[in-house]
């Protein structure tokens, strides 16, 4: 397989043997995840750039045919591991979908919160670790300062840090506590201080700019030829973001509180400045939803037969006891439409859909996902040639690539 | 909804060219495999379904009622009125192909290769149609229903490439 980009070079005309071809990854500390890039050199310059992915490759999908709804969402946690939350969030809000439930709000709000807490979480790691591989340490250090204080609302939260499986079908593992607000009011109130620690130290750093600005340069026509969405689209000017296109979770009710960031510029430097701003509007949307937390229940009621009870009702009542074990037994489970529906939720990469086919039973026929890294990293060919190879870590950053996502 | 773009193709295609179903917000119509490229290329001219959102595979071998065995679902968008549309067609075996549609979005280039890796469905003019995700040396789709959930061991038998022969 390494010679094949060698091949494929010759066509191009056999008096081109100067061509150098460098291989880069699949362990390589600025892929920071586990990909490999082909590249044809003409000195420093990349004529050719030629992806080989795989590497992960776990069968998420397949593995999302044996699994049922609830037991799904570990696996899903796995695939964007920087902000797991979210992609629990996307899948149950399709599975949700697929069954035509409709959530409590209290569990609206708490789902909202959360996702844009994964927002911010991602955005932080996309920012800092594009700043560390441009050589700025420091950003990438009050980056991860602020991370550490999601992963302690989460910790809180759900009792995981890291992978949390918080979202069951019809709500929540668990219903928050006092102390959840707490840290997520003290979050909300100091998270500007450290955006504007970040953006300190990188908006005019002239370092930071010469090597991003007017590096990868992606227009308006190919974001949306190329099937771009997210902060990546948002960057090359289009303003799309289903936040406010198909309104989800509370975020209905939250338009007032946040704008759509967008930027024409469409370099690297612009897909920074967005998922800078991004963040802003979303510590606003945490702000204004957690002022206006709901109460009442988190999950829908047990009559839907579809909510896993509360232990205290599986081990106290004949009824939560008989539910229980309804939606645990092989052979029981979830009644589902014999249907297939899309849903799609905007997470911190861009659009994150799943198709799921169902065929009545609790486990989906087929459950597709739509992995924005997937379809971003489709883009790296094309941006990075012409460029030179010390922009692979600008391009490659700035896309915000997660491998596991990418390879499932 | 899917009724007037239906109507439409039906128009330029013939009647009978698309048939219309929702559920749910999703708006759906199901075309036959010859004309999905006549179709799709409509819909993206003369529609304003400018994105491919999304291209998805589905092998309905055993499904209740099926009688295709694998579907592909294009995700249409359009940008401009955030409207979707999803497409979806049928092929069978034993030589499944579709039209490739890398000319009219590019991003299918790799949706497509994946959809190939997983199903091998193959993509006529597609410009480079390799396995994505898997190694070359995989024989099998694993996203087939006929194949096992533990695979038939493929991952143990691949060719091992010594320093010297590499």
């Amino acid at each position: 397989m390494p010679l094949e980009a060698v091949a494929s070079v010759d066509e191009t005309g056999t008096d081109k043997e100067f061509l150098y071809t460098l291989n880069f990854g699949p362990q390589h500390p600025a892929t920071h995840t586990t990909l490999r890039l082909i590249l044809t050199l003409d000195g420093e310059t990349i004529v050719k750039a030629q992806p080989d992915i795989g590497f992960l490759h776990s069968g998420f999908e397949k593995l999302g045919e044996d699994l049922d709804f609830n037991q799904y969402v570990t696996i899903v946690d796995r695939m964007n591991y920087i902000s797991p939350v979210a992609n629990e969030i996307a899948w149950h809000h399709t599975i949700e979908k697929l069954m035509g439930l409709e959530i409590t709000p209290r569990c609206k709000y708490i789902r909202t919160i959360l996702a844009e807490l994964a927002r911010i979480s991602d955005h932080l790691l996309c920012v800092g670790a594009v700043a560390l591989d441009l050589g700025g340490l420091t950003a990438f250090l009050y980056a991860f300062n602020e991370r550490e204080r999601i992963y302690d609302i989460l910790e809180n939260a759900s009792g995981q840090r890291f992978h949390p499986s918080y979202t069951r079908v019809g709500g929540l593992l668990n219903d928050v506590n006092d102390l959840f607000v707490n840290q997520v009011r003290a979050f909300v109130k100091s998270f500007p201080k450290a955006h504007g620690d970040v953006c300190r130290l990188l908006n005019k750093n002239k370092i930071f700019i010469d090597r991003t600005e007017g590096v990868g340069t992606l227009t308006r026509e190919e974001a949306i030829n190329r099937s771009c969405t997210g902060p990546v689209a948002r960057a090359s000017g289009v303003a799309r973001d289903l936040r406010k296109d198909e309104p989800y979770l509370a975020y209905p009710e939250l338009q007032s509180s946040f704008k759509i960031v967008c930027s024409n510029g469409g370099d690297c430097l612009a897909r920074y400045l967005v998922r800078m701003g991004e963040m802003l509007e979303s510590a606003n949307i945490i702000a204004a939803a957690i002022e206006n937390l709901p109460s009442g229940p988190v999950n829908i009621g047990t009559d839907s037969k579809v909510v896993i009870p509360d232990k205290s009702a599986t081990y106290r009542s004949i009824e939560g006891l008989i539910q229980h074990f309804e939606l645990f037994m092989w052979n029981r489970r979830f009644e589902t439409p014999v249907n297939e529906v899309y849903g799609a939720n905007e997470t911190a990469n861009g659009e994150l859909g799943f198709y799921v086919v169902s065929d009545g039973s609790a486990k989906a026929w087929r459950a597709r996902t739509r992995p924005p890294s997937f379809i971003h990293f489709a883009l790296f060919p094309h941006l990075i040639e012409g460029h030179q190879i010390s922009d692979v870590p600008a391009v490659l950053g700035s896309l915000n690539i997660i491998a596991a996502e990418l390879d499932r | 909804m899917s009724i007037e773009h239906a109507n439409a193709i039906d128009a330029k295609f013939g009647v009978g060219s698309a048939t219309a179903t929702e559920f749910r917000d999703n708006k759906r119509l199901t075309v036959p495999v010859e004309k999905i490229y006549g179709i799709l290329a409509f819909l993206q001219l003369q529609r304003g379904f400018d994105m491919l959102c999304d291209l998805a595979g589905i092998d309905y071998l055993g499904y209740a009622d099926a009688t295709d065995r694998y579907g592909i679902v294009y995700s249409l968008t359009n940008t401009t009125t955030g409207e979707r549309l999803f497409v979806k067609t049928f092929v069978n075996d034993p030589d499944p192909e579709v039209p490739s549609v890398v000319d009219l979005w590019e991003g299918a280039n790799w949706m497509e290769r994946e959809l190939y890796d997983m199903f091998g469905v193959k993509f006529q003019g597609h410009p480079d149609l390799r396995r994505i995700l898997l190694p070359d040396e995989f024989t099998s789709h694993p996203l087939r229903k006929d194949y096992p959930m533990r695979g038939y061991g493929e991952r143990h038998n691949f060719p091992t490439v010594t320093r010297a022969e590499s």
